[in-house]
């Protein structure tokens, strides 16, 4: 009974939970029903998963309406694995969120934190299970609202124009989007995906279709942060409270990305017809442009969030570089990668978060020594940095090593020959922060600093052992990939 | 002319999203940019809308006497999407409120000034 409605629950429990804690307005409460509902929800997303393995893929009629006139929610191993990813780094994050917030806020905004991280759940989730385009377009509006709300929340007055810059840039993305959708309707007269799929290839040469294809392109790029169309990414992440920074970085360029796989291989017709657009191309190079310019510019920053929230455009190019090559092993890449990097970025920013915590700041100069008061933070911090970098042992070596596979597969030396090269410059500015914080008199301010909360702490290393198994065990997460990879190509659903 | 006016809705809608847009990348002003963004989501409606219109068609309430009817769809998709616009530009006007408290001015390039210090 509960199981055949597990992809409405999904949604409906951190939907009805959100205005929960709106209403009890107490700090504490508020932070428990977020608990509770993301960790259900994440339950629910296991217990798709082992739905979708069983049965294959599971149709669900919202509200009785059959589809394709009701709207439709449709997992199959695609968007499983994307649910996985989102309510689970929630799941990690919200313990993580107690301390930080309670000591900043007072009790009526904590509530509202709580509200707005439900709601962006709610969105995100959404997106990714519904098999609706407009209601693509209606989640994908709750999530970016709710997003824009936790970031102007940061401390420093700068988060205010970071999320206003985010909202005018958002909102002309959500806009292309829903432009496409329209111009999609109105040469099929049809919403569910599904049915969509089944028509578009037929007329995916006539000029509306080919308009809708350009105005999804350039919305969806630019909600997943694509060089160069990232502009509202590096201060949005850098100032927004250490919470909404992880979930962010973790999930919500991550569900762009599905959004954009989804679009263009399921609904436009499998790869062939991908590799048949200029696409493919376009995102060669600038995925390409977008993991040097991106990390040579983390380089020369002062401000570590902001130095990992441009890696966080560099690793967005790494993703898109394996959807550009249109293959088996670039769309496991991708799709592992997206995996792996939210687990990486989320801690990272949740251990940032603790920093800031204790510290007050996390500029490069102010972190001088503290790996000596603050050693487990900042060894955490280094092993996800490891991850990043690509090396032998953490996950993030797979995510290369499938990408490097994948270039080779097509003879692309010199690509290969980029993509490591793209991988030393990560290793400088990990390196910058290594030699700061190890090698370095602590400042006057580190030198009174105590460990981080061990609240704080065990998530973050919920994630860091994550990011170790994963880079040992790929049975899981590659598994995943690659089904998910084949589905793709093969454009059905 | 009479290819223009035969789509008039259509080019009206490339206007204003044309027209919205241009707003958005020109103007400084917060508060203009986004009256530019309000603009540029209101062709989107046109854009739903104008598909949707049955020629010679009523109301789509069954009715004796009545055998065509428009299509209702679009008007339910964009009264959603009027929601969500209303929504954004409200939260939009709010971030401008605060960004004027913190810094005093609500001009792009003088709170990027501000910033670069």
């Amino acid at each position: 009974m509960l199981a055949a409605h597990l992809p409405a629950l999904q949604v409906v429990i951190p939907l009805l939970a959100a205005p929960l804690c709106a209403l009890f307005r107490r700090g504490f409460i508020g932070w428990l029903i977020a608990v509770v509902a993301n960790w259900l929800a994440f339950a629910a997303s296991i217990g798709l998963l082992f739905r979708v393995m069983n049965e294959g893929v599971i149709s669900y009629a919202m509200g009785g309406w059959a589809p394709p006139i009701g709207i439709e929610y449709r997992v199959d191993m695609i968007n499983v694995f994307v649910l996985l990813v989102v309510s689970g780094v929630g799941a990690v994050i919200i313990p993580f969120a107690r301390t930080g917030t309670a000591a900043r806020f007072n009790d009526t905004d904590q509530a509202w934190f709580y509200t707005m991280y439900l709601l962006a759940l709610t969105g995100l989730l959404g997106v990714t299970i519904t098999g609706d385009a407009f209601n693509i377009f209606v989640f994908l509006e709750i999530s970016s609202l709710a997003s824009y709300v936790m970031i102007a929340m940061g401390r420093d007055r700068r988060a205010l124009t970071a999320a206003y810059q985010y909202l005018i840039m958002g909102t002309v993305g959500a806009t292309f989007i829903v432009i496409g959708i329209g111009l999609l309707w109105a040469m099929t007269g049809t919403l569910n995906m599904a049915d969509l799929a089944q028509r578009i290839p037929e007329i995916n040469h006539t000029r509306p279709v080919l308009a809708a294809l350009a105005f999804l392109a350039v919305g969806i790029s630019l909600k997943l942060a694509l060089f160069p169309l990232h502009l509202w990414l590096p201060n949005a992440y850098a100032y927004a409270p250490a919470v909404a920074s992880a979930f962010l970085a973790g999930t919500a360029t991550k569900v762009a990305i599905y959004l954009f796989l989804r679009f263009f291989y399921t609904v436009f017709g499998g790869g062939e017809f991908f590799a048949s657009t200029p696409i493919p191309a376009m995102f060669l190079a600038l995925s390409i442009v977008a993991m040097f310019a991106a990390s040579t510019v983390a380089v020369f920053q002062a401000d570590v969030k902001r130095m990992f929230a441009y890696s966080s455009v560099a690793q967005v190019g790494f993703i898109t570089l394996g959807i550009s090559m249109v293959s088996d092993a670039g769309l496991t890449a991708a799709m592992v990668h997206l995996f792996n990097h939210a687990i990486m970025k989320a801690g990272i920013f949740m251990l940032l978060g603790a920093v800031m915590f204790r510290l007050g700041s996390v500029k490069l100069e102010d972190m001088a020594g503290i790996g000596r008061k603050m050693p487990f933070t900042m060894a955490g911090i280094v092993i996800l940095g490891l991850g990043l970098i690509g090396t032998p042992g953490t996950s993030g070596f797979v995510s290369k090593w499938w990408i490097v596979l994948a270039a080779l597969e097509k003879d692309q030396w010199w690509l290969v020959a980029l993509i490591l090269v793209a991988s030393l410059i990560t290793m400088i500015y990990v390196g910058r922060i290594v030699e700061v914080a190890y090698f370095r008199e602590p400042s006057a301010k580190a030198v009174t600093l105590r460990e981080a909360p061990l609240m704080m702490l065990i998530p973050a290393y919920v994630l860091v052992a994550a990011t170790i198994y994963f880079g040992l065990d790929t049975e899981w997460s590659v598994g995943l990939a690659q089904r998910a990879a084949a589905a793709l190509l093969a454009g059905t659903y | 002319m009479t290819v223009f006016l035969a789509d008039l809705n259509y080019w009206v809608t490339i206007f204003l999203m044309i027209g919205g847009l241009y707003i958005i990348a020109a103007h400084g002003n917060m508060i203009k940019k986004l009256v530019g963004l309000s603009i540029f989501q209101t062709s989107v409606y046109l854009l739903f809308l104008s598909p949707g219109k049955v020629l010679g068609g009523t109301a789509p309430i069954i009715a004796p006497g009545f055998e065509v009817y428009s299509n209702p769809l679009p008007h339910v998709l964009i009264l959603t999407a009027i929601v969500v616009g209303v929504a954004t530009i409200a939260l939009g006007l709010a971030l401008v409120v605060r960004i004027h408290e913190a810094y005093g001015t609500i001009e792009d390039d003088e709170v990027q000034e501000m910033e670069a210090d």
